[in-house]
């Protein structure tokens, strides 16, 4: 009975879905010509990047310059589910003295491999946080992919520790000094948020003023918190 | 590719707008069916996590212009300005995945919590055990 | 002509992957059903010339959520309709 309600709901759902996507045609150019009377927001940004922000991607421009408040709320979200899942599976320091992790004899094609590609995975991942303004990638991709490398030798050997005293000063330091940066930006008579130094030139790695080093920051924290999260994650002891 | 992906655009434009259009709208039912249904929590999740799946790929669909390139002024594309794609529903995309994934983070970390307490992850025996 | 064959193909397996995910009661292979879609999406999002969206999705969406997911499996019970007899059944 229940099921058969539910496919009807569904069918609903689906029918109205399609009908309301019918009327906007995949493909059809809405922005219109880039020029001076052009008054759609996605024509403001693609004509005005170069001049304003001197930055070559746009949607790191979009990310951290235009709506750069939507991108602190997005940080503070990950370092609220980051804080809130460390509570969720706290465990006192007094029941088990020597918490060990996921113990599963690793091979010996793992133990050699992932001592050539760990260094690799980690310079990848700063390449891409740091050149975020010119070429795709960015903070949060850069800081993803740090987190993987350190996932990779957290699996493998049983005695690499991470120091999470160390990472929480890390953490802490990259969120204030993105807020830092937008007091700055408010003290010094702009906006808050605001870009204000004009450096460099465009396609080359010093340019487009605070926002590479908005999106560094972003990426040391995101690659710090991530960690923290999956270490957390294996020290967990099934109940058999 | 580009060429081709433009000529076979021109001929066959009901049938792509249809394909799109429909993929990701049978993802987000797809999805919706195992959070109604499923009685199991990680599977209930795992129907958040293919709806979300659905509802980027809808977004980021909308935002495609026929003929257009990626929104990066490469060196010696300085110009290229009216031929690009929407690139206001992609900013929105690339945030709302990293929400998705925090989203899925703690409710899993619920569900690990929950199992250690009721020694059940299932939602229909949840309400009939000794308390 | 290739092209649209191959896409109606990528299509295909998408919507494959999310039933048999949704579908199945091994836990283990629902979850690597999740990945499947999330490998093919993040190649639709390159077709559609969004490169930063497809950066994201193939940082996020396979790598992560697929470890944290067997994780949970892992504390958790693998087989979706698992019974355990408990002493009071009749309340």
């Amino acid at each position: 009975m229940k099921k058969v309600l539910v496919i009807i709901l569904l069918i609903t759902i689906g029918y109205f879905l399609v009908e309301t996507f019918v009327d906007i045609p995949f493909g059809e150019n809405r922005i219109g010509n880039i020029d001076a009377n052009n008054n759609t927001v996605a024509g403001y940004y693609l004509s005005n990047t170069i001049e304003k922000t001197k930055v070559a991607n746009v949607i790191t421009a979009i990310v951290v310059n235009y709506r750069g408040l939507d991108t602190l709320g997005e940080v503070t979200v990950l370092f609220l589910a980051s804080t809130g899942l460390a509570s969720i599976l706290y465990r006192r320091k007094e029941e088990e003295e020597d918490v060990e992790r996921l113990n599963l004899p690793s091979s010996r094609l793992m133990r050699t491999g992932i001592r050539v590609l760990f260094p690799t995975i980690v310079l990848l991942g700063i390449y891409v946080f740091i050149h975020g303004h010119l070429t795709p990638g960015g903070g949060f991709q850069g800081g993803t992919i740090v987190a993987t490398g350190f996932l990779l030798m957290l699996i493998t050997y049983k005695g690499f520790n991470t120091n999470h005293n160390r990472m929480a000063w890390i953490e802490s330091l990259a969120g204030l000094s993105f807020v830092g940066i937008g007091i700055w930006g408010l003290l010094s008579g702009n906006t808050f948020l605001e870009n204000s130094s004009e450096v460099g030139v465009l396609n080359s790695l010093i340019s487009g003023g605070l926002i590479p080093v908005i999106y560094i920051v972003v990426g040391l924290k995101v690659a710090v918190e991530l960690t923290g999260i999956l270490d957390i994650l294996l020290k967990i002891k099934p109940k058999k | 590719m580009q060429e081709q992906f433009n000529e076979i655009f021109i001929r066959y434009h009901e049938i792509i707008t249809l394909g799109v259009y429909g993929t990701s709208i049978a993802l987000i039912l797809i999805g919706l069916y195992a959070v109604l249904i499923k009685k199991n929590l990680v599977k209930i999740v795992i129907g958040l996590t293919i709806m979300d799946a659905g509802i980027h790929l809808l977004f980021v669909g909308i935002g495609y212009i026929q003929g257009g390139t990626a929104p990066i002024f490469s060196p010696g594309y300085e110009n290229a300005a009216d031929r690009m794609v929407d690139p206001v529903p992609q900013a929105l995309v690339l945030t709302a995945i990293i929400i998705g994934f925090a989203i899925t983070a703690v409710a899993l970390s619920l569900i690990i919590r929950l199992y250690k307490h009721h020694n059940t992850a299932k939602i229909d025996q949840i309400k009939f055990l000794k308390w | 002509m290739i092209f649209i064959i191959l896409l109606i193909l990528m299509a295909v397996v998408l919507l494959a992957a999310a039933i048999y995910s949704v579908i199945h009661r091994d836990l283990l292979f629902a979850v690597m059903g999740t990945g499947i879609v999330s490998v093919i999406l993040s190649l639709f999002f390159y077709i559609l010339q969004a490169p930063d969206v497809a950066l994201t999705e193939a940082a996020i969406g396979i790598a992560l959520t697929t470890i944290i997911f067997i994780i949970t499996i892992r504390n958790t019970s693998r087989d979706e309709d698992e019974i355990i007899d408990k002493e009071n059944e009749s309340l």
